[in-house]
């Protein structure tokens, strides 16, 4: 459905996009993910057809992107950051101006929209600029759809909202799927990349790995632990200076340490940091997830 | 050892109009806490955070930050608190030491103190070869880093984070949570917002926003135990989402 | 078509429920004419004179009374010698000073001429240059009437006319700078924030990204704006009429025909600077000073250009307000029709053809 080809793109000194090259089959949700900076909203503006790549080609739905750019426009629904709305009509006016301009109606798609919708249209005499995060993410994506694209391109729809609107929110495009809509949805939260079907880590401009999540963690090539203790923060700084320690970096209400020789056991461990007069600790062998794979590759 | 209060909020409400956008919250911050705070879009955070920097004047309710009143002395507040947001933090059309001596100066520091740190600073982030680089081309991470040292470059009683950390790649989110560690031990408060729920379980105590309100306030370990959640996504899952505001 | 509309109508939402663009583009015009046909005078009037008057006699009384009844002067003093007048010339408080030479009377019967000295106060160029001028046709004119009665034709100062407008009005001049001015505020300027606003809040990637042809964007963007002009273009019409007295002396339906022409000048302006900016300020900032600069300074509103340096003149030229200035004047002032203008039509015309195809073919649709 959509696949690039060696797609280099600069901007004055800045290597935005560095051969990249990857396929997104139909009816796939297809997951770039990474921090800012890596050149996500780049590589989404060059295959909705609203820039021009230095190098490589780009087909969407069997059309390229720099000739039959005119045809693509028409069967793609694009949300760009920011939520592009306008602030100054309702949430009613909005969607029906972006219904409009891709020749249909809210009541002929309606069905399509119904889940997401359904959430603001008891506000839709409101103005777009008075809703919430959550409440705009919905519109927006609305707005996208309303025209049942073949292809939706969602550029960070989840950022700087909270995790309760982010998990609904993929609750809704995991639905999507079901009416065979393919998607590529950029995110730099990590925890999402768990509800792809195949993700991209992409980092100042390459892509680290290309494949699906579970194949990604089988690729980890480190032993993982997760190490508790009483002290978290004096807890970290000795995990990072025990000599057989890889790395040790802080997970929330564990740390997550690598280790560098095979012979290492959680016991030695336990010893090691009982002596430093570290208490309750609990130290367990754990499975990666994507952002143990991410820091490990980039 | 009873630590000094750097933050006392007493019945704060704030109103615009009909709409109450903080409703009677109160809770106090100790020196040298790292404080979460947390809440949905809309709860109320922002709100509440730009009343307690000096920012908004509460409608009805008191506010002790340093020592100042909000309402009555919000300039001293200012003077003794840094700021840093993720939508802005520095300047990104002038250089690094440019920025650096810009908020030293707007802070009150003495050109010699500032002289002094700015290379102790540069160094410590390694930017020593930076300090001719325009903010603009520094890449995310290293930018928050810097935005953070300047907010804190006057050593201000408190530091005051507005999801400092998002879009941040994984690695350089640990460095900055490290960042601010260390400027904690040092005695810097640290009143944190963010919507990584890991970095909850970092901080000291949490709050949870809910419709205005402080549904929750406690340490992380003591929220995980009493909503019997395994971490803090749960917890912000279960009391966030009883939300009642959906729209605003 | 369908899409087109829905576009125009949304265009109409963002310009009415912006209530303080909405205020400034319609009570703004109105407050300009006012301000310029009444309150700022380049217009000199009752301006404190004084008048050293050695002879005192038959002539000199009438002509000092001829200034008196004048609306544009006041005779704060007369008196026998200069040095009285000194003092209160050097403190400001009149600006200018009629001095007629001793034996008046009989210099100009005897001797066929006689003098009289007018001294202005020239720190202020424009108003003394106005000053004289009123002052000399004021006693070129007592000259006629005496040349009326006796048929002598004695000589007293050389001669100021002023052809359709004797009274040297002030909004005769204005009325046609401030339509001119305007119209081109509105359109250029409104149009050119507007697209630029589209780029700035990123609904403009979304609108590409969509089947809708850039060029409706693009025309769509201009129809709000078009009406609104029309509006204005009443309302500055309708004032000048009735309120500030300046007729229509010609025809009204070739004058409305020319303000259409240089409307869609302006709209194509405006379209042009959106195409290169990327932001509602930068777009401000050149439709403000780079494009209201030279219209209010060359285009013959406020200065004459015929007195300008020769380059300046070969300026003036492209700009398109100069030529709608010109065509107004020949229709509202000298009453002329169709015939008389269809220079400027032709040059409006054509800059705005012109205009219109440059922005459209640099209009981007896409996004560098």
């Amino acid at each position: 459905m959509v696949s690039c080809h060696s797609i280099s793109k600069s901007y004055d000194k800045v290597e935005a996009l560095k051969n990249v090259s990857f396929d997104v089959g139909k009816g796939e949700i297809f997951g770039i993910i990474g921090p800012d900076g890596a050149g996500k909203t780049t590589l989404f503006r060059i295959l909705t057809t609203l820039m021009l790549a230095d190098e490589g080609t780009a087909i969407v739905n069997g059309y390229d992107v720099v000739k039959d750019y005119k045809l693509i426009r028409n069967i793609i629904g694009y949300m760009p950051g920011k939520f592009s709305l306008y602030q100054d009509l309702t949430v009613e006016e909005n969607i029906n101006f972006f219904a409009t301009v891709f020749n249909t109606s809210l009541e002929e798609n309606y069905e399509l929209v119904k889940d997401i919708y359904s959430h603001i249209e008891p506000f839709k005499k409101r103005r777009a600029g008075k809703l919430s995060g959550g409440m705009k993410q919905k519109l927006a994506l609305s707005c996208a759809l309303i025209h049942k694209p073949v292809v939706l391109f969602l550029d960070e729809p989840t950022t700087g909202v909270d995790p309760i609107s982010r998990k609904e929110f993929w609750g809704m495009l995991r639905k999507l799927k079901e009416q065979g809509i393919t998607m590529l949805v950029s995110t730099p939260y990590m925890d999402e990349a768990a509800l792809c079907d195949r993700i991209g880590l992409i980092q100042q401009g390459k892509f680290l790995t290309i494949d699906t999540p579970e194949n990604i963690v089988k690729q980890y090539p480190n032993v993982l632990w997760s190490v508790m203790g009483k002290n978290m923060s004096a807890l970290l700084k000795d995990l990072k200076m025990h000599p057989q320690i890889k790395s040790a970096y802080a997970f929330g209400d564990c740390h997550h340490v690598t280790i560098a020789d095979n012979q290492f056991t959680p016991a030695a461990l336990e010893k090691y940091l009982s002596e430093r007069k570290h208490e309750n600790l609990v130290i367990k062998v754990i499975e990666p997830g994507v952002e143990d794979c991410f820091m490990e590759l980039s | 050892m009873t630590k000094e209060k750097i933050i006392i909020a007493e019945h704060l409400t704030k109103n615009f109009g009909h709409f109450t956008a903080v409703d009677d919250i109160s809770f106090e911050v100790e020196r040298g806490e790292i404080f979460g705070f947390l809440g949905a879009n809309g709860a109320g955070k922002t709100t509440a955070m730009r009343i307690l920097c000096g920012l908004s004047n509460p409608t009805s309710g008191k506010a002790m930050v340093a020592g100042y009143d909000v309402a009555t002395k919000p300039e001293f507040v200012k003077k003794n608190i840094g700021y840093m947001s993720q939508k802005f933090a520095l300047y990104e059309d002038l250089q690094v030491w440019e920025n650096i001596r810009l908020y030293a100066g707007i802070y009150g520091m003495k050109d010699k103190d500032i002289a002094v740190k700015t290379e102790e600073l540069l160094l410590k982030l390694g930017l020593a070869n930076e300090r001719n680089t325009l903010v603009e081309a520094l890449p995310l991470g290293w930018k928050q880093k810097l935005a953070f040292s300047v907010a804190i470059f006057h050593e201000p009683a408190i530091v005051f984070l507005d999801e400092p950390t998002g879009g941040v790649d994984p690695v350089t989110r640990r460095t900055f949570w490290e960042m601010i560690y260390e400027a904690a031990d040092r005695g810097i408060t640290v009143f944190v917002t963010t919507h990584y729920m890991d970095e909850a379980e970092y901080c000291n105590r949490v709050s949870i926003m809910v419709d205005g309100r402080i549904d929750a306030l406690d340490t992380p370990e003591n929220l995980k135990r009493n909503y019997q959640a395994k971490n803090m996504q749960e917890v912000f899952y279960h009391l966030a989402g009883k939300s009642t505001r959906k729209a605003d | 078509m369908h899409q087109f509309l829905a576009f125009v109508k949304k265009e109409f939402h963002h310009i009415l429920r912006d209530r303080w663009t909405m205020v400034i583009l319609l009570v703004l015009p109105i407050l300009m004419l006012i301000l310029f046909g009444y309150a700022i005078s380049t217009e000199v009037k009752n301006t404190k004179i004084a008048v050293v008057d050695p002879s005192k006699d038959v002539v000199t009384n009438a002509i000092v009374e001829k200034f008196k009844v004048n609306e544009y002067f006041t005779v704060a003093a007369y008196v026998g010698d200069f040095q009285q007048v000194e003092a209160l010339f050097n403190s400001g408080d009149i600006k200018m000073v009629l001095v007629f030479s001793e034996n008046f009377h009989e210099n100009l019967m005897h001797k066929g001429g006689a003098q009289i000295e007018i001294i202005t106060d020239g720190s202020d160029p424009n108003s003394a240059k106005a000053m004289q001028g009123y002052a000399s046709s004021i006693i070129a004119d007592y000259q006629q009437e005496l040349f009326n009665i006796t048929k002598v034709p004695y000589q007293i100062k050389p001669n100021v006319r002023l052809l359709y407008n004797p009274t040297m009005k002030g909004a005769y001049n204005f009325v046609p700078g401030v339509m001119g001015m305007i119209l081109m505020l509105i359109c250029a300027m409104m149009t050119s924030i507007s697209i630029a606003r589209e780029k700035e809040t990123g609904t403009m990637e979304i609108l590409l990204v969509s089947p809708l042809k850039p060029v409706y964007i693009i025309f769509s963007k201009t129809i709000p704006y078009f009406i609104l002009s029309l509006v204005n273009l009443t309302t500055i019409l309708l004032l000048s009429v009735f309120v500030l007295k300046v007729p229509v002396a010609g025809s009204l339906f070739a004058l409305i025909t020319i303000s259409l022409v240089y409307i869609f000048v302006a709209l194509s302006l405006g379209l042009l600077i959106s195409s290169i900016v990327s932001t509602q300020q930068i777009a401000l900032l050149i439709s403000g000073m780079v494009l209201m600069l030279p219209i209010i300074m060359l285009s013959g509103m406020m200065f004459p250009v015929e007195n300008m340096p020769v380059i300046l003149q070969w300026f003036s030229e492209i700009i398109p307000t100069k030529w709608y200035i010109i065509a107004v004047k020949k229709i509202m002032i000298k009453g002329l029709g169709f015939a008389a203008i269809y220079k400027e039509m032709a040059v409006l015309a054509g800059m705005g053809i012109l205009l219109t195809i440059v922005s459209l073919k640099k209009f981007k649709f896409r996004l560098e």
